[in-house]
């Protein structure tokens, strides 16, 4: 690598077209962003926002209907939307590695755990299947599963919801990836658990100096694990910047209204405010600023005109026109 | 389907440390029973079954007025042993009917699972092809199959795996399709596995049960449809001892009062396809995701 960013996404644009091709759900459209080596990314937005298409646009595995219209994406310095299906491959478990919604389901039933860790050393580094048990042995002791040597043999179905977690942690890191995207990652897990299992995925990143995408909806996960945030609205980076910077003073008012929206210990007399309305449907966004409908500050140039990006801070950028 | 759960048999290995039930029981030792007559019927046959005596013809059996201990189960009208006939027949039967159930198995598993996984134009060809074998009456089709190729064991078995394994295509499929969807798979995808490790490591192992339980109820249809061909003439040449030939053998003697040359080797028959829909039957509940006790 040549001292360029990790990742390097640049009016990226993917779009759903409808099976007779009139109608064209805009699910990203034109995010830029640059993420660096060790870097913690968090992904913010409601459902719908586009933050699963986002990643999956960037691992390149989008469903059927579902294009890369417009934009760049380059990772270590490549251009990924020139390789082929099978240079994807190799790169997708190798290089980028990605934790699904739902892991406790991400395990092959009729597989033992050691079996399953082993795969992407197996398909990645065509490692025999004894060194690559070994590894996988390694593995689970680094995500701090007790007694590995045993475990290794086991099923999924006789370990617990938290250790198929880590299982599932362990496959994301068996190849010592550089990125990693964790698609809410904690969404079906117990509270306690989930504090765990965050723990344990800064700890991975730190010891491995990975950078870490995190898509989330849930702020609290954002302001204890990521470096950076971007909110995404209606398929479009609406800000981005510095934790700090987003948290203490936020520039658009989605964010805002997002911030205020989160229950605070110790401030039972402050009412929440949620935000009115509903998300727009992305195969008919509004004319001018997409939030422009269920923003209480909008100005008569937000129905017409769509703000571009105004620079507020040291790496801190929102898309309103009150910024400006 | 309320099975009383006593514990009649708890095999040693690993696989079956599944209850057996008396359910499955009774079918188990039948087929074992078969089984083992098929695998050792050189050494439990009296007679050799396709050469007989015609001094001896229509024998009947040892307990009826006439018949001799030489002769258990009597003799047909060539005055060959009917006993030795049923044991070397299970033979036939056994290896037609395992044959052409693992041949139908294989090609239609994996029809079905290239079908279901890869979907698009794999899975329009496979289907529109299973569609038009379904459509055919698989006796008839099976019949027109072997006036092509002629009558002989081994042709027969193809004949049945071609006739029959659209049935294993079109339920694997289904399988697939849902299977396609499970998280484990978007995981070994995410994780860049290429759809033939996908296809081989997780889908096809997860498919298996299912296959395992069609193949035991599909027993039962090739051993009837074995029979029946070599009923009709065009199944096992004749001097070899089929159920099926020994049936259309002993129709002739019916009239005559013959009855053991019939009712023999059509108890064989409906003994073997009952155990093997009893035994499908039991797998169906057993191996089911659901109602299975992991």
């Amino acid at each position: 690598m040549t001292g360029g960013p990790l990742l390097e996404l640049d009016g990226l644009s993917t779009h759903y077209v409808g099976a007779r091709g009139t109608r064209i759900t805009r699910a990203v459209e034109d995010v830029s962003f640059t993420l660096d080596a060790g870097e913690t990314l968090g992904i913010v937005g409601e459902s719908g926002s586009g933050k699963t298409t986002l990643a999956l646009s960037i691992l390149r595995l989008l469903p059927p209907g579902a294009r890369i219209v417009s934009g760049a994406l380059r990772f270590e310095g490549e251009d990924l939307l020139a390789k082929s299906p099978r240079e994807m491959q190799h790169i997708r478990g190798k290089r980028i590695a990605m934790i699904l919604q739902d892991p406790m389901a991400s395990l092959n039933p009729l597989f033992t755990v050691g079996d399953q860790v082993a795969e992407p050393i197996r398909v990645h580094e065509h490692a025999s299947r004894r060194s690559a048990w070994a590894q996988a042995r390694n593995l689970l002791g680094s995500v701090h599963i007790a007694a590995p040597e045993r475990r290794v043999g086991e099923y999924p179905h006789q370990l617990s919801g938290g250790m198929r977690q880590r299982i599932v942690g362990a496959i994301a890191i068996s190849c010592e990836p550089r990125l990693l995207i964790a698609d809410e990652p904690t969404t079906s897990l117990d509270v306690t658990i989930q504090a765990q299992y965050l723990h344990l995925l800064s700890e991975i990143q730190r010891e491995r100096g990975l950078a870490l995408i995190f898509i989330t909806h849930n702020l609290g996960i954002v302001a204890r694990m990521c470096d950076m945030v971007a909110v995404m609205y209606a398929g479009r980076i609406v800000e981005s910047g510095p934790v700090r910077r987003i948290f203490d003073a936020p520039a658009h008012p989605y964010t805002r209204a997002l911030l205020e929206s989160i229950p605070r210990f110790g401030e039972a007399d402050v009412r929440l405010t949620a935000i009115d309305g509903q998300p727009p449907d992305p195969a008919a966004l509004p004319a001018g600023c997409a939030f422009q409908p269920r923003c209480v500050k909008a100005i008569d140039r937000c129905r017409v005109e769509r703000p571009p990006r105004f620079v507020v801070g040291a790496k801190h950028g929102a898309a309103c026109w009150l910024c400006g | 389907m309320s099975i009383s759960r006593a514990a009649v048999l708890t095999l040693p290995w690993r696989l079956t440390s599944v209850r057996i039930e008396a359910q499955a029981l009774i079918p188990i030792v039948i087929l074992t029973v078969l089984m083992l007559t098929a695998i050792f019927a050189d050494v439990i046959a009296p007679y050799n079954p396709e050469i007989g005596t015609l001094g001896d013809r229509f024998q009947p059996p040892a307990w009826l007025t006439g018949g001799s201990t030489a002769h258990l189960l009597g003799t047909d009208h060539l005055g060959r042993d009917v006993l030795s006939r049923l044991i070397f027949g299970a033979r036939v039967s056994m290896v037609v009917g395992f044959m052409a159930v693992i041949f139908a198995g294989v090609v239609g598993t994996v029809l079905g699972v290239l079908s279901g996984y890869l979907g698009g134009w794999v899975d329009q060809l496979i289907m529109r092809l299973t569609d038009t074998w379904l459509a055919l009456p698989g006796l008839t089709f099976a019949i027109f199959l072997a006036a092509i190729v002629g009558p002989s064991m081994w042709n027969i078995v193809i004949i049945l795996a071609l006739v029959f394994w659209t049935r294993y295509a079109r339920v694997i499929r289904g399988e697939v399709l849902s299977l396609r969807e499970r998280d484990f798979v978007r995981l070994a995808i995410v994780a860049g596995c290429s759809k033939r490790t996908i296809m081989r490591r997780h889908i096809l192992p997860n498919v298996l049960n299912s296959a395992i339980v069609i193949a035991t109820l599909m027993l039962g249809i090739v051993i009837v449809t074995e029979a029946s061909l070599s009923f009709l003439g065009v199944g096992v040449p004749p001097p070899k001892p089929a159920w099926g030939l020994m049936l259309a053998d002993g129709k002739k003697g019916m009239m005559a009062g013959y009855w053991w040359l019939t009712v023999l080797p059509g108890t064989c028959i409906a003994l073997l396809v009952l155990s093997s829909n009893l035994l499908g039957d039991w797998l169906r509940v057993k191996l089911d995701p659901q109602l299975r006790q992991l």
